[in-house]
């Protein structure tokens, strides 16, 4: 059977891939591209942790079939840090010790970076909400919470309470 | 490896569903099968019409296209009403894919949309130009053949439409219990009463409908419809829950809604 072309954006560079025909984007992104960053975790939509950005906004890679990010624009956390130079959330994270085994981390960086790239300055409950559809079952999101909501104000310049 | 066709309207996708070819929508139910070792499945069928995720103004109601997402519903000044019950459906992520088609077929527990509109009336439009009742059409899903192309469903406010999920992790888990209330004009004269989660697919409680018709809202008026209210519902163990402990919720969620008596607010806002 052949293999359909598949050209996108990835994390700003220009990506061209074959795929075989019901191929996840999750498993092309790790195997078909390199880019180990999303993680597979339940395949079945539970836990988040492949949690991608297409056009902005976060979808669960491993439940979307490859061949229709077409032309799209795909973000995962290998592109968050530019250089040497940390996003404001993967500091936080590691600051706050918002990641104990690190599974969930991926999934719950670019849900994270999905809500601040439309709302700079979200409330708990935001967070909270945005962070609904990933699980993690090391640290009880308390940290993770906290970490989104300093990345958030240290974006804005303001004091991190 | 499957094979993936592809076609530009939903009459053509239709055409080609047969020998264990399945239309992919949103992907959240079918891509989980296909990952799971795709048993039963030979192929995937597709259509790239962007009218299928439309919602318009149609007539007093609001046509919603099959393929719009929960973030459509969510979106769409048309539909605002029904925000709430698309909010409840997974976290953001599987709210940007999930699509109102999908939900339609969505096995127990899901289907939190589909009670939604079940207690609305909504009208179910085949891509071949049939159309019917939402009742009518679970009750036969399980034999369905073709492709739903959209739902009517009346226009509703907040103070007409009411609906409750609970789950064990909030904001975002499978329903225990999932309940739909429209009050038509804001009364309970002519109301309709649906639940999620009570059975193989979303049911209407019409004892219970009929036991609220000009009932009073308040603790006294809605006794007759909390005992009738589990008539004709058939809910199951699963993880999540036993049959008997939804049995046992079920009329204290409904009071709780018919009430108005707040609890977990959904966010309105994706």
């Amino acid at each position: 059977m052949a293999k359909t072309p598949v050209s996108f954006t990835l994390n700003d560079a220009e990506t061209a891939v074959f795929v075989d025909g019901g191929a996840n984007l999750l498993d092309v992104l790790r195997r078909g591209v390199g880019d180990l960053s999303p993680k597979i975790g339940c395949a079945q939509g539970t836990c988040g942790s492949c949690t991608v950005l297409i056009d902005g906004k976060p979808h669960l890679s491993c439940l979307t079939l490859a061949e229709t990010i077409e032309g799209r624009r795909v973000e995962t956390t290998g592109g968050l840090a530019n250089g040497p130079d940390l996003h404001a959330l993967q500091t936080a994270f590691m600051e706050g010790f918002a990641a104990q085994c690190g599974y969930c981390t991926a999934g719950m960086l670019m849900a994270a970076k999905a809500l601040l790239d439309r709302n700079a300055n979200p409330s708990r409950d935001e967070v909270i909400e945005a962070i609904s559809g990933n699980l993690c079952r090391c640290t009880g999101y308390e940290p993770i919470v906290n970490a989104i909501l300093a990345a958030a104000a240290r974006q804005q310049g303001r004091a991190i309470v | 490896m499957l094979s993936v066709q592809v076609f530009p309207t939903l009459n053509e996708a239709a055409g080609h569903l047969s020998g264990g070819a399945v239309y992919l929508a949103g992907g959240t139910l079918v891509m989980r099968r296909v990952n799971y070792g795709a048993a039963g499945l030979s192929g995937l069928v597709r259509a790239t019409d962007p009218t299928i995720r439309s919602i318009t103004a149609a007539g007093g109601g609001v046509r919603i296209g099959a393929g719009a997402t929960m973030a459509d519903v969510i979106a769409a000044p048309e539909t605002a009403g029904l925000a709430v019950a698309a909010h409840s459906v997974g976290g953001p992520a599987i709210r940007n894919m999930a699509t109102v088609g999908g939900n339609l077929f969505a096995p127990h527990p899901y289907g939190d949309f589909a009670t939604a509109l079940l207690a609305l009336d909504a009208r179910v439009e085949w891509a071949d130009g049939r159309s019917e009742p939402m009742d009518s059409f679970l009750a036969g899903r399980a034999n369905a053949s073709g492709l739903v192309a959209a739902v009517t469903v009346p226009r509703v406010s907040g103070s007409e439409f009411r609906f409750r999920k609970m789950v064990r992790s909030k904001p975002a888990g499978a329903s225990l219990v999932s309940i739909a209330v429209w009050l038509p004009g804001g009364r309970t004269q002519n109301c309709r009463i649906a639940f999620g989660a009570m059975g193989p697919t979303p049911l209407r409680a019409k004892a219970a409908e009929a036991a609220l018709d000009g009932a009073r809202l308040d603790t006294e008026g809605i006794q007759p419809a909390l005992q009738a209210c589990l008539q004709g519902l058939a809910p199951v163990d699963d993880p999540l829950a036993s049959a008997w402990y939804r049995a046992e919720v079920a009329p204290i969620q409904l009071a709780r809604l018919l009430l108005d008596q707040g609890g977990y607010e959904w966010p309105r806002h994706q």
